[in-house]
């Protein structure tokens, strides 16, 4: 084969490599700014609406967090003030003194007119029952939430 | 790392699955691999290999099993992890088979074994660990047996001593790096360690000329990893490993605690390290003075010297802009050139253009990698995705700077490039924990995602994500 045939399939091969080069930075891009935003977000973009979207009072509908069991048994937050963050943390809403308990350990927080539970990548775990939860999970009236040595619930 | 705030910038949107972009990568990756063994094929014999339909039939089917594995139970992964690896792996065994074709020996059908089994474990991986944080459990089990891995060569029946590293075990007809496998068990162990413990390593401590030094009780763990390295340095003689192992502990230990101090610690304790490793060790002092004077050195393929090194970088100065074409020139030159220095036959064939495209891949893995860290939900995920990451990286800066001149030369492989089967079977297993973690990290929490940043004292956020909507 001539000299030209090989330059070439030399320039050939060079193009398909960085062809394969770009078209992985295009994946890259589409994929950072091309995701669609969920219907959820674009109806209630800021957590101004999203208050006023409020889950609707019905009768039967849990108010309020309260903890159960362990060191601060008694203590509550308004659903209103929703996510509401567990943790030994300052920031959280639900404040426990519960060394098995991580500064931001789980949330709860609302969809629609259910109210789900969520590990934040909590050291020990957030169980339901005796099951370690790995992703958001929904609780109702009663449904006892373990973090640590406390259990908390949804109340009326 | 207390990215935790932060991650509500990145969730703004849904990830979406992106399988069918990753299909179509993985297309074009089967065309740099097929593409690439069907030039050397012109380039050395002057026509298309025979066999050209079976290889890329063999190629084609790897990458569909790896991409339904995928698509079945990590629907959320990244998509450009697989196709990317999956090119690299394939221009890999092209240039091996044209580096066969030059020394007469028979590495690429091995290599392409290595890599259907590297294809199975990841598979396998993918379908066994459905839960990264599983992994958090194995913490010390996972250290204590990268310990033992790190020790078995040197056992005195089963361990081997090959071109003056002793790396290498032998278990009837395998030969195998257990380094390699030690390397994966440590970012896990390291990781599990870190979550736990990043907190007294975070804030205890006093701050001396503007740099936060940790407490003396604290700096255990950092000591055992520095003596482990250096053990390896002086029982294994192997520079590299030693390198990556003590590089990527401190990596991790900063990314953990987010203080400059433990690389002050670090920096210093490897500078130590590597005084003393110059002054007592014969092999590390070659190392050195053919990295700072290779052409003194440079005497004819005898042993210590910088003849690979030279080699290496006249391939590289032949190869120049776009390089001579595979098969065109002259990589048989170098000593060991499908494993170590497989960079300069592909610098020498594929010129800097080529060279340029092998590193931006190399960057885009460490840079997903990367990503899939910061979007992801829990730390020790974090961890074990940005260790994975500096494994990675670290390996390259460490094999490709030392061909190129830029370090002194240690023995490491060049992941999915070079030829060596434990390298390249556990570099599959990486890529598989990576899209594990990455497909956690993208799954789209159900309906709770527009409520993560809500807190109710963050003002200033609430006003910019309304105008921005």
């Amino acid at each position: 084969m001539s000299e030209l045939t090989f330059f070439l399939i030399r320039i050939a091969y060079l193009a398909i490599l960085w062809i394969f080069v770009l078209a992985a930075i295009s994946v890259i891009r589409s994929d950072m700014f091309g995701a669609r935003v969920p219907e959820a977000v674009r109806t209630a973009p800021g957590p101004a609406p999203a208050k006023q979207k409020k889950p609707p009072k019905r009768r039967g509908s849990p108010t309020h967090v309260a903890v159960t069991q362990g060191s601060n048994t008694g203590a509550t937050a308004g659903l209103d003030r929703a996510p509401i963050l567990i943790g030994r943390g300052t920031d959280a809403a639900i404040r426990l003194d519960d060394d098995y308990v991580s500064t931001r350990h789980a949330r709860i927080a609302a969809s629609g007119d259910q109210w789900f539970v969520e590990d934040l990548g909590s050291t020990n775990g957030t169980y339901i029952g005796s099951v370690r939860i790995t992703q958001p999970t929904t609780i109702t009236l009663g449904t006892q939430v373990r973090i640590g040595k406390t259990i908390l619930e949804l109340r009326k | 790392m207390a990215t935790t705030p932060g991650t509500g910038a990145l969730m703004g949107f849904v990830h979406r699955r992106r399988r069918g972009a990753e299909l179509f990568l993985l297309v074009l990756a089967l065309a740099v691999g097929v593409g690439g063994y069907a030039a050397v094929g012109l380039g050395v014999d002057g026509e298309v290999p025979a066999n050209i339909v079976g290889y890329g039939g063999w190629l084609a089917g790897l990458m569909v099993a790896a991409h339904v594995a995928v698509r079945l139970v990590a629907p959320y992964a990244d998509p450009v992890l697989l196709p990317v690896v999956a090119a690299l792996n394939g221009l890999g065994l092209a240039v091996i088979h044209r580096l066969d074709l030059a020394e007469g020996d028979s590495f690429a059908p091995q290599q392409l074994t290595w890599m259907t089994l590297g294809v199975i474990l990841f598979v396998l991986t993918l379908l066994v660990l459905r839960d990264h944080r599983v992994l958090a459990r194995f913490t010390y089990t996972a250290g204590l047996l990268a310990i033992v891995l790190l020790m078995l060569p040197m056992a005195p029946v089963i361990g081997k001593q090959v071109n003056g590293a002793r790396i290498w075990i032998h278990l009837g007809p395998f030969n195998f790096q257990p380094g390699e496998v030690a390397k994966v068990l440590l970012v896990v162990a390291f990781a599990g360690y870190l979550v736990l413990h990043r907190d007294a390593l975070a804030l205890a401590g006093r701050r001396v000329l503007f740099v936060d030094l940790p407490r003396g009780r604290d700096l255990g763990p950092i000591l055992v990893m520095w003596l482990i390295s250096l053990g390896i340095l002086v029982f294994q003689r192997d520079l590299g490993s030693s390198l990556l192992f003590f590089g990527l502990f401190l990596l991790m230990l900063y990314v953990a605690t987010e203080r400059p101090g433990w690389v002050v610690v670090g920096a210093l304790l490897f500078s130590g390290g590597a005084v003393a490793g110059y002054r007592l060790f014969g092999h590390v002092r070659v190392r050195v003075d053919t990295w700072l004077h290779p052409f003194e050195y440079y005497d004819g393929g005898t042993g210590e010297n910088s003849y690979q090194l030279v080699e290496g970088l006249f391939g590289f100065a032949w190869g120049g802009q776009i390089g001579k074409g595979l098969g065109e020139g002259d990589p048989g030159r170098v000593p060991e050139a499908s494993s170590d220095f497989i960079m300069a036959a592909i610098g020498e064939e594929l010129g800097l253009t080529g060279v340029l495209a092998v590193l931006l891949l190399y960057g885009i893995v460490v840079e997903r990698a990367l990503r899939t860290a910061l979007i992801c939900r829990d730390n020790f995920g974090k961890l074990m995705a940005t260790g994975l990451a500096g494994v990675f990286a670290l390996q390259l800066f460490v094999v490709i700077g030392g061909v190129t001149r830029l370090i002194p030369l240690t023995g490491l492989t060049t992941s999915f490039l070079s030829y060596g089967g434990s390298s390249l079977v556990m570099s599959w297993v990486i890529i598989a924990l990576l899209l594990r973690i990455s497909d956690q990290a993208r799954r789209p929490v159900p309906e709770l995602t527009p409520e993560v940043e809500s807190s109710p004292d963050d003002e200033s956020t609430q006003v910019i994500k309304l105008s921005k909507t």
